[in-house]
């Protein structure tokens, strides 16, 4: 099963990169709110048409504006767990998970035994004559999967699955959730939670403002963040800057000396915060970049403190409670930040 | 509480002058039960001919997106501040047997003739009352979540399907209210039936009519009647409170 999508589609003023191929796996779509991203998942069920270009899913063309091709959502056997779910609120539980195969002429008695088949399979055999206004978050996002995945759709989206839960319930329900996804079939699923992307996803495409900015494995984004958003949301330092002869210029003028000296031109440049020292006064020894700064912030994360400095070089640094607390860190003081030239990453841009 | 009083004195007037023991006698008098049975007969056409043809102008308004929506509802509206009397004189006007617009060719070809004739009444009546009904369910159907008929779409439901399983199911309250708001309003229709219908007992003369004529002859049945529509009015009322009161059960 492979879905192959290359095209655009306008809402509001955003034009929105439909750019994603996805085979037997699952593809986490990952962005900030208004990115795009449940306009791509819409595209992909047929609810919001191309503008330009074509999704195609193993081989049957689904959309393409320039042939005049449009496959209705009802033709198209794409799944959908919509964000807050959307269960039908006049239907019971059992009702909802069969709506999709009496909709498609499976008779009432087998729709029936097969959607208590599929509320079983999610662990909610008991509540097949509940109305959803009886259930919880977590069981309303059960039988919105049951319900979707009852038509046996060959492609299967979900719009941030885990957003209206509580946080209890999330760590419960994404647990269950990678263990249904887990079954062949491609699906995509949006979410702005790198840990929902890091534990249900084989694979990370990030949308911000409407552009595929990277794809990957989150652990490759991880290592190396092609913007701000992605950096901040893997807890990374992340600029952009200009290399050559083992120096990189940054846009505020501040240069930083690196060990890499293939990589020239337009680059990025991530640090890991573990990777940068805190001192009183800028030391001497193998450390080669400095830069001086005042500290806005100190988080405590157990028995690791998060500082962030401000200063020519933003950055965030992650130190020992010990340490933090032998320098005496709190915002306001000043403080130089150390970062050895082998520890940062320089990948073009 | 001036008011207040001003609602209230007439409903107490209205109660207080009934013959209470005659109320039962008068109503049962063959004049009063014809126009009685007339009036729910009618208006209940009328309500429904309002449905079937208001939904379709409820999605329009609620759903469509082109130039001249507003002046599509302004039109709906129209009958709802035109006095009913010039509604009869634009339904003869339009419908009229010898010199109306499309009458004439209505009554040639089949042998339609709205003058005269309950099917005036329905019509004159469906003229006042639609725009309640329009106006209800667009309301209704603005509320509504547009991703419930995706979510059924996605589900493998047409157009059809959806629309009768979903939307429907959903607009349900709305489409109540509206049915009700429209039926009250057909069962008290007076200017327009009495000028493009006219009053020919047994065929045309609803209850308001018959109140209006009962009057001079026998107030008392003119009263008896008179507390029949409003009885009807308080029930409406009353079923609609969660609607309007933010009463909760």
């Amino acid at each position: 099963m492979t879905l192959v999508a290359a095209g655009t589609a306008r809402v509001g003023a955003l034009d929105v990169a439909v750019d994603l191929t996805v085979a037997d796996e699952i593809v986490a779509v990952l962005g900030p709110n208004g990115a795009g991203k449940t306009t791509l998942l819409r595209t992909l069920a047929g609810l919001h048409p191309l503008d330009t270009g074509r999704i195609t899913l193993d081989g049957t063309v689904l959309d393409d504006p320039a042939a005049g091709v449009f496959v209705r959502p009802a033709h198209r056997s794409v799944g959908m767990v919509f964000q807050d779910h959307v269960l039908f609120p006049f239907l019971d539980a059992r009702e909802n998970v069969a709506f999709g195969l009496r909709s498609r002429g499976v008779g009432r008695r087998e729709a029936r035994r097969r959607a208590d088949d599929w509320l079983a399979r999610v662990g909610l055999a008991d509540c097949a004559t509940a109305r959803p206004d009886a259930l919880s978050g977590g069981q309303t996002q059960r039988v919105a999967l049951a319900r979707a995945l009852a038509s046996e759709p060959r492609l299967l989206c979900l719009d941030e699955p885990l957003a209206a839960l509580d946080a209890q319930a999330r760590v419960e329900i994404r647990r269950a959730l990678r263990r249904h996804l887990a079954a062949a079939g491609a699906r995509v699923l949006v979410t702005h939670d790198p840990v929902d992307a890091a534990v249900l996803a084989d694979r990370v495409v990030i949308l911000e403002a409407g552009r595929v900015i990277q794809t990957g494995t989150m652990d490759e984004i991880a290592l190396r963040p092609r913007s701000t958003y992605v950096a901040d949301l893997v807890g990374c330092n992340h600029y952009r800057g200009v290399a050559a002869d083992g120096r990189v210029t940054l846009a505020g003028g501040a240069t930083l000396v690196v060990a890499d000296r293939t990589v020239t031109g337009v680059v990025h440049v991530s640090v890991h915060p573990r990777s940068v020292g805190l001192h009183r006064e800028a030391p001497g020894g193998s450390s080669r970049n400095h830069f001086a700064g005042t500290v806005t912030d100190v988080d405590g994360l157990g028995d690791r403190v998060r500082v962030r400095i401000e200063g020519a070089v933003p950055i965030v640094a992650e130190i020992t409670a010990a340490a933090s607390t032998e320098l005496g860190l709190a915002p306001g003081h000043g403080v130089v930040a150390s970062v050895k030239a082998t520890e940062i990453t320089v990948y073009p841009a | 509480m001036l008011g207040a009083a001003f609602f209230a004195l007439p409903l107490l007037g209205l109660l207080q002058q009934a013959a209470w023991s005659e109320v039962v006698r008068d109503l049962g008098s063959p004049e009063v039960r014809a126009a009685l049975r007339l009036s729910l007969e009618c208006s209940l056409w009328a309500t429904a001919l309002a449905t079937v043809l208001g939904v379709p102008v409820a999605w329009v308004l609620a759903r469509g997106q082109f130039r001249g929506r507003s002046l599509l509802r302004a039109l709906v509206l129209l009958p709802m501040v035109l006095p009913p009397v010039v509604g009869g004189v634009a339904l003869l006007a339009a419908f009229g047997r010898t010199n109306g617009l499309v009458g004439p060719w209505l009554f040639d070809t089949f042998g339609i003739q709205f003058t005269f004739s309950k099917t005036g009444v329905v019509l004159a009546e469906t003229f006042v009352a639609m725009p309640f009904l329009v106006l209800t369910v667009e309301g209704g159907w603005r509320a509504l979540d547009a991703r419930y008929e995706d979510a059924a779409a996605t589900l493998g439901a047409g157009r059809w399907t959806t629309f009768r399983r979903v939307t429907l199911r959903l607009l349900g309250p709305s489409l109540a209210a509206g049915a009700a708001l429209a039926w009250a309003r057909a069962l008290g229709e007076f200017g327009a039936t009495i000028t493009f219908a006219g009053n020919v007992e047994g065929r045309t003369r609803t209850t308001p009519l018959a109140v209006y004529l009962l009057l001079e002859t026998h107030p008392g049945a003119a009263l008896a009647l008179s507390l029949v529509l409003l009885a009807v009015s308080v029930v409406v009322l009353v079923a609609l409170r969660d609607r309007w009161f933010g009463v909760r059960r």
